[in-house]
């Protein structure tokens, strides 16, 4: 603890300065963060750099200063290439050419851009557009889709509360979007929505899996064979067929409405001791068929309602018999979770189908148990639907959550668009290993993918199917550059990426976002590299391999990786004389690395302990989406500290932070807690609040309830609000987050008055960190 | 005889391949000339019968005539008669005035009748028609070998003991009488031709002996043989060796038969139906029939009486083919005459006879036998002073429960006998007990689920709307337990095109909601909790949607249906309520949809008359028996209605309805301004009448015999019980029994028949009908017993079930045989020696012969490429639940010369036989079957009565389109009305009323109904038949 006041009391160098503006304007302009900022110019120098060359790359960065241009991006026409004209591309203004500065390929301009010159360039060559968006005026907007899953088996209060939720969303939806509504239980309904008099609703059953062939069949949605007789034009297009199912929004509402006012519990009796049969695996197949039928390759959002697990059928999670318990990760350990693979293979089909399609899955669920986030998450993983987890849909929580789908931004435009390709191009020095985040491999091979995969990888370009201003990926390189080929020197690396999407408006738009970095060579200048590094977007993108390795291997197993790389970033940049733990050090751009690294370890991303499986798949789902931002708040949880003794400050998230006479605001992300000290509480309960002598005590109170409000308000999902206080139960969200510097074992060192000890094991950050100087300097290794 | 019937089985060692010539010959249609040399042929066979006949001229019955004239005397067997004239007759008085009677009053019908069957009576005479046969002219053939004088008088005596003495029927005396007054015999209007045969007849009797020997036989045989060529095989070739030169040019037999021979046989001289019937009325009409007796047997099903249980069940619950069992197995394979019962458990009693007790037992159940598990019944004998009793079906001896103890009185019969229904009824009901329930829980109240299809084809023709109009109030008069104030049943809703649309009617939703489900290979139910719901509470719901469904479809171009998927969804809702039902499916076309039990148009005439035959009567695939298994086992009972305009296979739709007790409809290019009411009526009955849901029926019997076969419209897991998913009133069993043991001639045949249901309030109840039939080893006490309605009703169902395994013409070659056979029987056992070329038959099974030829003649049966498969596939349906009543009158159509009606009487014109010969131009004729009904009206018919019925004032005003008559205030048109209104109350299906007008080119269809005569697609008149019948029976005698 005291080594990391010490670099922060440290403070800056100009160097850093410099590169944290510059870190902080590339971010604002272009949504990326590299982990490095200076490129090491040999693959075997980039590889001793133990943290990959990576960014995060936010593909839809809100840019309200950027305004879309209104043609279609200028292509290099070599067939491999196909990268977009970008302000590094050296243009000859006499000859009309461009040269590509990816591949070198020297491109004729069109007739349209006769007009160009070095006073009169076009906006994507001007050095402030290295992020571009480009409206394409090919073919109709398309309306947005979205398609309500409804989960009927529900409790009487949840179900009505969903109801309302509902209804109320559609006066949020823009007028022409059109909206469907399925609902399920142990059958599956879907309804149509434009029938007068007798409200109609097509029946499946639970239990059994439709091709999507099959449930357009049965939906009546394939076509005809063209009447014989009727040799009459008929080239009118089919959108009735499909719109009996979904219906712009202005024109049914009021069906809608009573549609969903109707909409009863379900109706088959549940005998004592099961669960009700809920078919939610079938229900997302049909909306899945649906939607491949009627609106193939368009942006829509599936909404699934669900309050409990899918019970029967393909996709069920666990049976109905109450006395089996729903697999927990004990039971997943021992490879004793009787339907997680077969589940799991059935939601990824569905994941993957609605991902081509260009469609996204959205999970509500709010249940007190576990609903089968585990097996359902790839739906929201693969298609960048959202997942929401809540302990009733009659909570602000669901509500406020489910509103915010809907919210705009700063243009009026809703924060959401689909069906996004990114594809991306680098020069030839870098190859793309991979990327993690709410993406799926479109398999393109390129030239430029390399072989070793790093998230999903095997390809330059994927598919986003939704995706908000937040929506945050995860880009891995590979520098393939051999080390005896040096790249001159001032030669730089670029890297473009190219997103296609459907905007909410409807419109196509393609944005283009290109950036170059230096190369250095990490041997002789390797200072320049260091002081490049971006520890935050490092640690994020070494925890977001992390957690995808945490996916598919041990815990341990990932834990101890991250401990070896860890512990040889240290020993490739710290500076220690051999076998002398007390005499490491980290230069400053290194010195939040481990302690990131150490928060990371005990996060739930990593850790299961006292974490469901549904949990676990809830917070990682959300990891891999956020920005750098929210990332380092869920590593790192966030404590601010309100007392008389002077305006609220942020402070160590460690046990000695809890005081007695504090009241701490702890941001976990996923929770907002709100802890009010032994005494403090005592004050709170003896009214003084209420007393007007005592007004600031009531202010004091009343602060961190606002800021608390504040982030509530912003946050998405809307965070778990804990008020508590010491001796509480609900305390543990706080005590279970800070680092245990004291604890029972070392209680008495540190004297009564120094915070609270936690009952843990758990070895403190002063303790970890002995650990790593220890190791790093060890010869042994 | 082996479990699928005697049909089944091969015929009888005498059976011939030749055979196979006769029924194609009979079947095709003979060239005239043939006809007419036949004609010639029979001719003398007529004779032979004059020569009987004569005697009867003599006039009062003198047996001394009567020997002089028969030939049987020599083989008459006196060991059958002796028991009965060993009694002393008290009646002989009686006899002479009847006598007298009937020889003045029923000219008429004696002259038709007499010929034929006056020889044959021999047997039977003594022990049936008693006081007539005394006077007969056939008791005196018998006369000779007893001692003439005494015993006459014996034989009365021993009538009164079996029948109803007093009014010994005036048929039997009237046949004697008959030849003697020819002229008014002749019924007005008939032609004269046929005098002439009986003339020649009557001219012969002298000779008759030698010459109608010989001559009887061949002249069938000419009269074949022509047509079928070579194919008679064995026998003829016997028999023309006999008559070597004879045949071939002329159909003029040997020298026997001279010229004059030549003329048709006497339609007239053969036994009339119209006749028999009309002479059991005379005899038994409005009479109390009381079942006190065992082995009574009833008055024919057309004769109206009121029956009083007193210990055996009335017989409109059972009728058998036999009131006398015979005592072995040997005699009852020699006679060959099937042992069977015709149950009809459901049947309505009319509103004059005492409705079914129910008796409770308390929480132990019924009261049963412990060994084979009979019900208390009659038949139990108490002995111990009440304190045991024996079982009458296995002799076991039983404990009396304490709560059941009584008394004995002097007789041995407990003292509260009169008290319990049990003990002094042959029919009644059991409360039954949770044991007798499902899974030992009390059934819920079934249910009834209209299953609407709504594809083009049906909503074009309008039945839709028709459907949704009529149930709005038909839904009001659902079948409730008696003093119930509303139907306990539930009813539900499906419409369907290739897709299947529920819906929930739930009370409290404002509007129905819809539910389709389009998973039809794997059918479910969409909803629980709204499907099946009660009337009254959900009427505007119900209604709301009766009033939307023609409209949401009325736009439909759906062609395509679905129909296994359908019953499936029916079945499945009936299980996820748990409780049992009915499901009304109307239905429009071919389900073709891709869908499980899709069906494919396989109808191919080329296929008629060929071994291949049979698969038009099989189902497509045995998809929709298994299907109807599961309903029978969910107590699932399917109505389907068909509205078809072309082939859909009833064959293989109709086999849900028919194994789970249901019933079928079908309508033929449904038009819905002349066949609405039609359907309507057919709906409204089949809607309300009463039945009894998840229903197992058990017949019981003493030791002996048992029962081994069953036919109807039910479903038998294992060989015993046969399980129904519901059964209504109009719904027949037929039960053939078998011995396996010999049986006691003083105990006598007992049945039991229990029948576990559930009523319509949902209560499980336990039907009992008790039967006790006499057992004799004397033919003849068998041959007087028998009922030949029954006889054809096993027959029927039992022939239309052996056209499933085997080629048609085998069928009806074995049902020829067997007629012959149990003719042949006769003639050997019972009938009095006499010439080989007499045609002699039992007096109860006389009419055999014309109502064999008529079924034979069925559509079914017939076997012609003109006959629509569908239409031959549904009458084999509606034939297979049908009861004896309905067999009858099916078989053989009711003609009603309403020309002649008597505007005043209550009564309907006396029928007349259906053939052509009794057409009159002047006539209009009513003729129905209890599936068809037409009004011919001929080409002089009386405009008055015209101008009455329809209020036009000529023949040619008529307007053929017409379905019903307009309702006039005249007295023609309220009789002519009351007729049809009374006719169609009587039959479980309503008939479509078609009105032709003689020379009409759609007088073919009403042609086809003269049975009699021959048939349009082939099938030999009664005469012809009767001739043939003969020849096999003299082939079967020698």
């Amino acid at each position: 603890m005291k080594w990391i006041e010490a670099d922060f009391s440290q403070n800056t160098s100009v160097v850093m300065a410099t590169y944290q503006e510059f870190i902080q304007q590339n971010e604002e302009r272009d949504g990326v963060r590299f982990s490095w900022n200076v490129w090491p110019s040999s693959r075997l120098e980039a590889t001793r750099m133990v943290v990959p060359l990576a960014c995060l790359f936010t593909p839809l960065k809100e840019r309200p200063d950027l305004p879309p241009i209104q043609y279609e991006p200028v292509l290099c026409s070599r067939a491999t290439c196909r990268a977009v004209l970008n302000p590094l591309c050296q243009v000859d203004y006499r000859a009309k050419l461009w040269a590509c500065n990816f591949c070198f390929q020297r491109n004729q301009f069109s007739p349209s851009y006769s007009g160009i010159s070095e006073v009169n360039q076009p906006a994507e060559l001007l050095p402030q557009f290295s992020t571009i968006e480009y409206v394409v005026k090919r073919g109709t907007p398309a309306p947005l889709i979205f398609l309500y899953v409804v989960d009927t088996c529900l409790e009487e209060d949840d179900l009505q509360a969903l109801k309302e939720s509902l209804q109320m969303s559609l006066s949020l939806l823009p007028p022409n979007a059109l909206v469907g509504l399925i609902t399920f239980g142990r059958m599956v309904q879907v309804h149509e929505l434009n029938c007068e008099g007798i409200s109609k609703s097509y029946v499946f059953r639970g239990t059994k899996d439709l091709t999507a062939k099959q449930i357009q069949d049965m939906l009546g949605l394939t076509k005809p064979p063209a009447p014989v007789q009727g040799r009459a034009p008929q080239p009118q297009e089919h959108p009735g067929i499909s719109s009996r199912f979904l219906q712009p929004v202005q024109k049914i509402d009021m069906n809608l409405t009573d549609l969903l006012g109707e909409l009863q519990r379900d109706p088959w009796p549940v005998s004592q001791g099961k669960r009700p049969l809920r078919s939610s695996g079938v229900a997302i197949s049909i909306a899945v068929g649906l939607l491949e039928g009627s609106f193939p390759n368009t942006g829509a959002r599936i909404m699934l309602f669900t309050g409990g697990p899918p019970t029967q059928g393909p996709g069920m999670v666990v049976g109905d018999e109450l006395k089996a318990p729903i697999r927990s990760w004990h039971d997943i350990e021992k490879d004793n979770a009787r339907y997680l693979k077969k589940a799991t293979k059935h939601y990824e089909a569905l994941a993957n189908r609605a991902a081509v399609n260009g469609q996204c899955i959205d999970i509500y669920a709010c249940a007190l148990d576990q609903t089968g986030l585990l097996e359902l998450k790839c739906c929201c993983n693969l298609t960048g639907g959202y997942i929401v987890m809540g302990d009733s849909f009659n909570t602000s929580l669901f509500k406020q959550t489910f509103q915010r789908v809907f919210s705009k931004g700063l243009q009026g435009d809703f924060r959401m668009a689909f069906g996004a390709t990114l594809e991306i191009k680098t020069t030839r020095e870098l190859k793309i290993a991979g990327a993690i985040g709410t993406c799926v491999s479109l398999n393109s091979k390129g030239t430029s993918v390399s072989e070793n995969e790093l998230g999903v990888g095997g390809t330059c370009q994927w598919k986003i199917c939704s995706l908000d201003p937040c929506t945050t990926l995860g880009i891995y390189f590979e520098v393939v550059n051999q080390h005896n080929a040096p790249i001159p020197q001032g030669g730089r690396g670029a890297i473009q990426f190219v997103t296609q999407y459907q905007h909410s408006s409807g419109q196509r738009r393609i944005r283009v976002t290109t950036v170059a970095r230096n190369w250095a060579d990490a041997q002789s200048q390797l200072q320049q590299i260091e002081a490049a590094f971006d520890q935050e977007a490092s640690a994020v993108l070494m925890a977001r391999l992390g957690v995808f390795r945490a996916e598919s291997e041990e815990g341990p197993d990932v834990l101890r990786w991250l401990d070896r790389q860890l512990i040889r970033l240290c020993q490739k940049f710290g500076q220690f004389h051999k076998d002398d733990p007390d005499s490491f050090r980290l230069s400053e751009t290194f010195s939040l690395y481990p302690q990131f690294m150490f928060h990371l370890r005990r996060s739930p991303f990593l850790q299961v302990f006292n974490n469901s499986p549904d949990e676990s798949s809830y917070y990682r789902h959300h990891f891999m989406r956020q920005d750098l931002t929210q990332s380092l708040i869920m590593i790192q949880p966030i404590l601010y500290s309100y007392s008389f003794y002077g305006p609220p400050e942020p402070v160590l998230l460690d046990s000695s932070s809890i005081l007695p006479d504090r009241i701490l605001l702890m941001d976990t992300f996923f929770q907002i807690v709100i802890y009010h000290g032994e005494t403090i509480a005592q004050w709170r309960q003896a009214g003084y609040q209420d007393m007007q002598e005592y007004e600031n005590f009531k202010q004091l109170l009343q602060a961190p309830l606002d800021d608390g409000q504040d982030i509530l308000q912003t946050r998405f999902p809307m965070p778990r609000y804990v008020d508590t206080e010491h001796g509480r139960s609900q305390a543990r969200f706080l005590l279970s987050k800070v680092n245990p510097s004291q604890t029972y074992n070392n209680l008495y060192a540190w004297g009564q008055e120094s915070g609270a000890p936690i009952l843990t094991d758990d070895v403190s950050l002063q303790v970890f960190m002995d650990h790593l100087k220890k190791l790093a300097v060890s010869s042994a290794s | 005889m082996s479990q699928q019937g005697y049909v089944a089985t091969p015929p009888y060692a005498q059976a011939k391949p030749g055979m196979g010539g006769y029924s194609t010959g009979f079947g095709s249609t003979t060239p005239q000339p043939h006809y007419v040399h036949y004609g010639g042929t029979g001719q003398p066979y007529s004779a032979a019968q004059a020569g009987h006949l004569k005697p009867p001229h003599g006039h009062p019955p003198d047996p001394s005539q009567f020997g002089q004239t028969n030939l049987q005397n020599g083989i008459y067997n006196p060991g059958n008669q002796i028991p009965s004239y060993a009694v002393p007759s008290p009646c002989s008085g009686q006899t002479s005035p009847l006598q007298s009677h009937g020889s003045n009053t029923q000219a008429n019908y004696q002259n038709v009748a007499q010929p034929l069957f006056t020889q044959q009576v021999t047997g039977q005479l003594d022990a049936m028609q008693i006081g007539d046969h005394g006077s007969s002219p056939v008791h005196p053939q018998n006369t000779p070998s007893l001692s003439g004088p005494p015993l006459r008088p014996s034989f009365q005596g021993s009538q009164p003991q079996q029948f109803l003495p007093p009014i010994s029927s005036p048929t039997s005396q009237g046949l004697p009488i008959a030849p003697a007054v020819p002229a008014a015999a002749v019924p007005p209007g008939m032609p004269p031709p046929p005098r002439v045969g009986m003339h020649v007849g009557l001219a012969g009797p002298n000779q008759g002996s030698v010459a109608y020997q010989q001559v009887p036989g061949q002249p069938p045989l000419i009269g074949y043989l022509p047509q079928q060529g070579g194919m008679y095989g064995g026998q003829q070739r016997g028999l023309q060796q006999n008559y070597p030169g004879a045949y071939p040019g002329a159909p003029a037999t040997g020298a026997q038969l001279a010229g004059p021979q030549q003329k048709k046989l006497d339609p007239d001289s053969i036994p009339s139906p119209i006749q028999v019937i009309e002479e059991d009325k005379l005899r038994r009409s409005g009479q109390l029939f009381v079942t006190n007796t065992k082995g009574q047997v009833p008055p024919l099903v057309t004769t109206n009486c009121v029956v009083q249980d007193q210990g055996n069940a009335s017989p409109r619950f059972i009728r058998c083919t036999t009131y006398c069992f015979p005592s072995t197995a040997d005699m009852a394979k020699q006679c060959q005459i099937p042992l069977a019962a015709v149950i009809k458990p459901f049947a309505i009693l009319p509103p004059n006879e005492a409705p079914l007790c129910v008796v409770s037992h308390g929480e132990s159940g019924p009261i049963r036998c412990n060994r084979c598990k009979a019900y208390m019944c009659p038949l139990m004998q108490f002995i111990e002073g009440g304190r045991r009793y024996q079982c009458g079906f296995c002799n076991c001896i039983n404990e009396v429960p304490p709560f059941y103890f009584q008394h004995l009185d002097h007789m041995g019969r407990r003292l509260d006998h009169y008290d319990k229904p049990e003990l002094s009824l042959g029919s009644y009901e059991f409360m039954a007990t949770l044991d007798y329930c499902k899974n030992s829980k009390p059934p819920n109240p079934p249910a009834f689920i209209f299953m609407i299809d709504v594809s083009y084809s049906n909503i074009k023709i309008g039945c839709v709307k028709l459907i949704c109009e009529e149930l709005k109030t038909l839904l009001d008069k659902l079948p409730r337990e008696d003093q119930a104030e509303s139907s306990a049943i539930r009813v539900g809703f499906v419409t369907y095109n290739k897709v299947l649309h529920f819906y929930n009617l739930k009370s409290s939703l404002a509007q129905p909601q819809m539910l389709v489900v389009s998973d039809v290979g794997e059918m479910f139910v969409p909803l629980l909790d709204g499907f099946l719901v009660d009337v009254q509470d959900s009427r505007p719901v119900i209604n709301n949607l009766l009033d939307q469904i023609p409209e949401m479809f009325a736009d439909t171009s759906e062609s395509e249906t679905v129909f296994a998927p359908v019953i499936q969804a029916g079945l499945e809702a009936l299980k996820a309520a748990e409780c049992s039902g009915k499901l009304f499916i109307f239905h429009s076309s071919l389900p073709t949809a891709e869908a499980p039990g899709k069906l494919r148009n396989r109808d191919d005439r080329k296929l008629v008359n060929t071994e291949k035959e049979k698969t038009l009567f099989q189902p497509q695939s045995n998809f929709y028996e298994t299907l109807a298994k599961d309903c029978v086992a969910n107590s699932c009972c399917v109505d389907v209605f068909l509205f078809p305009n072309q082939y859909v296979d009833v064959t293989t739709m109709g086999i849900v309805p028919m194994s789970t007790g249901g019933s079928l409809y079908k309508y033929n290019n449904f038009q819905i301004q002349t066949d609405a009411e039609l359907f309507l009526n057919n709906l409204r009955k089949d809607v309300q009448k009463p039945i009894g849901f998840d229903a197992i029926m058990r017949v019981r019997t003493n030791t002996g015999f048992r029962a081994t076969d069953f036919l109807g419209s039910m479903y038998m897991n294992n060989t015993t019980d046969v399980e129904v998913a519901a059964i209504d009133c109009d719904k027949a069993i037929t039960v053939e029994f078998k011995h396996d043991d010999k049986l006691n001639e003083e105990n006598g045949a007992l049945i039991q028949c229990a029948l576990l249901y559930t009523n319509v309030a949902g209560h499980r109840r336990l039907r009992i009908h008790n039967l006790a039939l006499n057992c004799s080893s004397q033919h003849a006490d068998l041959y007087k017993s028998c009922e030949t309605d029954a006889l054809i009703n096993l027959f029927a169902k039992s022939a239309y079930r052996a056209i499933l395994s085997q080629p048609l013409k085998n069928v009806r070659e074995i049902l020829v045989n067997q007629t012959a056979h149990i003719l042949a029987c006769y003639r050997k056992n019972c009938a009095s020696p006499s010439s080989a070329g007499q045609l002699i038959l039992p007096e109860a099974m006389k009419l055999l012969p014309v109502y064999m030829n008529c079924l034979l003649k069925s559509y079914v049966l017939l076997g012609s490429p003109d006959l629509p498969t569908d239409e031959r596939a549904f009458q084999r349906l509606l034939v297979t639940c049908m009861d004896v009543v309905g067999t009858q009158s099916f078989f053989y159509p009711r003609l009603l010369p309403i020309h002649k009606m008597d505007v005043n009487s209550e009564e309907f014109p006396a029928a007349v036989r259906c053939s052509e010969e009794r057409l009159a131009d002047g006539g209009i004729f009513l003729l129905e079957n209890g599936v068809n009904m037409f009004l011919w009206f001929g080409l002089n018919s009386q405009p008055e009565l015209i101008q009455g019925i329809f209020n036009v004032p000529s023949f040619a005003h008529i307007n053929t389109d017409l379905t019903s008559l307009p309702e006039l205030d005249n007295p023609y048109s309220k009789k002519m009305r009351s007729i049809i209104t009374n006719i169609r109350n009587q039959n479980p299906y309503s008939m479509k009323m078609i009105i032709l007008k003689q020379k009409d080119k759609a007088e073919g269809i009403f042609r086809q109904f003269l049975v009699e005569d021959k048939g349009l697609h082939g099938g030999a008149s009664y005469v012809d038949f009767l001739c043939y019948v003969h020849k096999e029976i003299r082939q079967l005698l020698t």
